[in-house]
């Protein structure tokens, strides 16, 4: 498709914020455009992190980041519940592990007040064992934090993005953007598939936001691939730990924590590494090396259980403490950089945050009538009832009960829905976000090739 | 407990319908059980040999010799024709109680209530991940399993998973089984690593192997690394002795054994684990340590070969039966151990006045190659037998001890320790 395309507002980049903003926009009295380099949304930082819904207890108080999560949190929470999207409010605990970290807990409550968050509370060493049992020897206290919830990053992004198109936004995916011109009444965005002319634009290009900014003509930010490794243990572990547990955060970061996953599995991780290659996400020697061995001091017991996969996240940093959300009027410009892992927390609120700017710098953007219903997201976490166990399903439509992937038990009605979905996977891994087939222990020992004899029939 | 639309109420369930599943099947049923079930999760029933296209399946058990497809066929056919109720695409996700079964089906979600349960749900290949083998993660990365259900399995193309040139992870039997299936698939093998310093399989198959397959075998190494952004590209292979490492080219990499039990089942009912093999301990009678429930085949000794599985089958049904009249369950027991020289020994207890093993061998998996194999039997520090075995001890595939070993066993003692001098 190389014809122009005319709309009022196009975002650039279909992770998570750019879906959240497409929707929001789709919502309104406006024509929107997301543009995507890759084949699905969702397909670059977004499907890779710690998939937790922060309260923002630990932000820097009075920072963009710290309200932009805070009311992210309320909105993405009461949208999960609506539209599906699986979330378990797991709580987390913060443990200390030496003096110092003991000494920062009740800062770091006082901090969470600064932040508006006031639930959190100071604990001694039995009740932290009391909490995680499997925890290793040498935890001297905790801070604990009732609201931090895990949730499925992928039916986020998915849910945005599904949801703005059945509102009318044009989904561009597959086309990279090669440059910006700024008119008079429009702006062209080049890109490997056409061009694309808009009123507005916004940039969410994540780990290529600063690339864009300066297609633009600024220079105010520099993004700096920040690597973090994770480690998912099989779903028998998942009996260990039934909330985050976080480490005291330092100079160098949040550091390494272990979390149940809303797949049912047990996640280690991060790692925190500075890169220069943006598309680097291949795993290190040395990154599995540092978390076993954070691993086995955190939770010992974690590590006789076996990995069922590993993967590398790069998460957007720049120079700045803070998000870059920043509007040029004069350009119809708004840039939503520097979003890092909070970003999936804070996505509805930086889409709001989005559209006031515009509003504010002169763009009509009254709440559209007649807006479709949600969509109703297919749930693929644990903490609901999936299809295999659901007899009501299964006696409607026997595809519910036909086993496809035996490790994840996922089955051939979803991933034939999948496949039949308004935005459809193009590769395993789209598929795999979509059901969670192929993502299980024995990565594809057993289901790979009736998976993939499936994705090959339907694409 | 979860809902369900229907109660089946089997004498026996065996869950898993491979070699030693419809094996123990067939015999509880010559044996006079009226009421057996096999729920089996595939859409055929058969496990593993369905996919191995190759001869050398049946001659413990059937006396004959057949190819894995042909086995998988005749086993199954067996157990039809003594009314076996074989239901296959028959998940069974959890328990709803002890020897009852939450069962999900495209029928439905059924319950199964049985007076025993088998456990016989096989083994499969440790992934990369599970490896942990770093680096890139592009498509064209198999298991050996993955490997022959796209090329033996009835998806006939297999859709370009597989390439031209593969490197295999391991040496042993069934890595060759992987290099012949790859080049049925027109992949040729560039090269095999072992970290041994022997290859693992038998050398009768290495030897005709490596001149007839041309394959080299690398020694002491290790696939350290996957380089390819879509698609493998290379793999770095590492020398364990010295360090060094080299780049080899190609476009599949094929992580062959280093098996593990499908135990998922046995730990969700929290049964007692073996911690060296990840199976459910078992005793000769190949009881569990939950009353009325049975484990046989590759689940509990990942891998021998499927006629030793199906044979294990067998030796479950006489237990099951004994157990059906008159039900009891033992506790305590005398722990077998695998010590020096091995990774684990099945079964793993001993009891006075429990039958001898399935075919009168302990199992146990060797960690290093021994061309004159002397095993050793201790208990509370006191060698119990000493005795030079006339085969060879190879990591890789299953080492047999004959149950005559334990004759001087004091079940009233400590562990009994079998190891390699």
């Amino acid at each position: 498709m190389t014809t122009a395309v005319q709309v009022d507002v196009a975002v650039i980049g279909g992770g998570v914020v750019g879906c959240a903003v497409a929707r929001e926009l789709a919502g309104r009295e406006v024509s929107v455009a997301l543009i995507e380099s890759r084949g699905d949304v969702g397909d670059a930082t977004s499907k890779a992190n710690t998939a937790i819904l922060h309260t923002g207890f630990d932000a820097v108080p009075g920072s963009l980041e710290s309200s932009m999560v805070r009311r992210g949190y309320a909105l993405l929470s009461d949208y999960a519940a609506e539209i599906g999207i699986p979330v378990e409010r797991t709580g987390a605990v913060l443990v200390a592990w030496a003096a110092d970290e003991l000494a920062a807990l009740p800062g770091l409550a006082d901090k969470a007040v600064r932040n508006g968050y006031d639930s959190c509370e100071v604990v001694d060493a039995a009740a932290v064992y009391a909490m995680v049992p499997a925890l290793g020897p040498g935890a001297l206290g905790g801070l604990v934090v009732p609201d931090e919830s895990i949730i499925c990053p992928w039916t986020t992004t998915l849910a945005y993005a599904t949801e703005a198109q059945q509102r009318g936004a044009l989904l561009l995916l597959g086309r990279r953007v090669t440059g910006v011109a700024v008119g008079t009444e429009a702006t062209t965005i080049s890109t490997t598939a056409g061009e694309v002319r808009a009123a507005w634009i916004v940039n969410a290009a994540g780990l290529g936001g600063d690339m864009v900014d300066r297609m633009l003509g600024h220079d105010r930010f520099t993004v700096v691939p920040r690597r973090g490794e994770l480690l998912v243990f099989d779903k028998l572990a998942r009996a260990l730990v039934d909330r985050i547990v976080l480490p005291v955060p330092s100079a160098k970061g949040k550091g390494v924590l272990v979390s149940p996953t809303i797949f049912g599995n047990v996640m280690l991780g991060p790692t925190s590494e500075n890169l220069v290659d943006r598309s680097d996400t291949s795993t290190s020697a040395e990154g599995f090396a540092f978390l076993t061995s954070k691993g086995r001091t955190i939770m010992p017991a974690l590590l006789d259980e076996e990995v069922t996969a590993s993967y590398a996240g790069l998460r957007a940093a720049t120079e700045h403490s803070d998000y870059v959300v920043e509007v040029d009027p004069a350009q119809r410009y708004v840039l939503l950089g520097g979003i890092r892992s909070t970003g999936l927390t804070a996505s509805m609120a930086l889409a709001e945050r989005a559209c006031d700017l515009m509003e504010a710098a002169g763009l009509s953007l009254h709440v559209r009538a007649g807006v479709p219903p949600p969509p109703r997201m297919p749930n693929i976490g644990e903490a609901f009832p999936r299809p295999y166990q659901r007899v009501d399903l299964i006696e409607h439509d026997p595809e519910y009960g036909t086993i496809v992937c035996f490790c994840e038990r996922v089955s051939r009605g979803e991933i034939r829905d999948a496949l039949r979905s308004p935005i459809p996977p193009c590769d395993a891994d789209g598929l795999r976000r979509r059901t969670r087939a192929l993502m299980g222990r024995c990565q594809g020992f057993f289901c790979g090739a009736e998976v993939e004899a499936m994705l090959r029939e339907q694409t | 407990m979860s809902e369900q639309r229907a109660t089946l109420r089997p004498t026996v369930a065996i869950v898993g319908g491979g070699p030693a599943g419809l094996t123990a099947a067939t015999t509880l049923r010559r044996l006079g059980i009226e009421s057996v079930l096999v729920l089996e999760r595939e859409q055929q029933a058969g496990g593993i040999p369905r996919n191995s296209d190759h001869t050398g399946y049946g001659v413990r058990d059937l006396r004959t010799v057949l190819t894995g497809p042909a086995y998988a066929e005749r086993l199954v056919r067996q157990a039809r024709d003594w009314r076996v109720d074989i239901r296959t695409a028959s998940t069974v996700t959890d328990w709803a109680d002890d020897r009852s079964l939450m069962v999900t089906s495209p029928e439905g979600r059924l319950r199964v209530d049985a007076q025993a349960v088998v456990l016989a749900t096989g083994a499969r290949e440790r992934p990369r991940s599970a490896r942990m083998v770093p680096g890139d993660r592009p498509s064209g990365v198999l298991t050996t399993g993955q490997l022959q259900n796209l090329v033996h399995g009835r998806h006939e193309r297999s859709g370009g998973q597989v390439g031209v040139r593969a490197v295999v992870v391991g040496a042993e039997l069934v890595s060759w089984s992987a290099v012949l299936t790859l080049r049925e698939a027109g992949c040729a093998t560039a090269m095999m690593t072992t970290e041994h310093q022997r290859a693992e399989s038998y050398a009768a198959f290495t030897i005709p192997g490596r001149s007839l397959l041309r394959v080299p075998v690398s020694r002491r190494t290790r696939v350290t690394r996957i380089v390819g952004r879509e698609r493998v590209e290379a793999v770095e292979v590492t020398r364990l002795d010295t360090g060094q490492s080299m780049t080899v080219p190609c476009d599949t990499v094929v992580f062959t054994g280093d098996w593990i039990p499908d135990g998922e089942l046995a730990r969700l009912r929290g049964l007692d684990m073996d911690r060296g093999s990840r199976a459910p301990l078992v005793d000769t009678a190949l009881r569990t340590s939950l009353d009325g429930v049975f484990a046989a085949g590759n689940l509990l000794h990942p891998v021998d070969t499927a006629d030793v599985a199906a044979l294990d089958g067998r030796h479950v049904a006489a237990q099951v039966l004994a157990y059906l009249a008159a039900p009891s369950w033992p506790v305590e027991g005398t722990r077998l151990v695998a010590g020096e020289g091995f990774a684990w020994i099945a079964p793993g207890v001993v009891r006075l006045g429990d039958p001898p093993p399935a075919r009168s061998r302990l199992l146990l998996w060797p960690t290093a190659h021994r061309s004159v194999a002397r095993v050793v039997v201790r208990q509370d520090d006191a060698v119990l037998a000493r005795r030079v075995l006339p085969w060879a001890a190879s990591p890789g595939r299953v080492f047999r001890v004959p149950w005559g070993l334990l004759d001087k066993v004091d079940p009233s003692g400590g562990d009994v320790t079998v190891s390699l001098a």
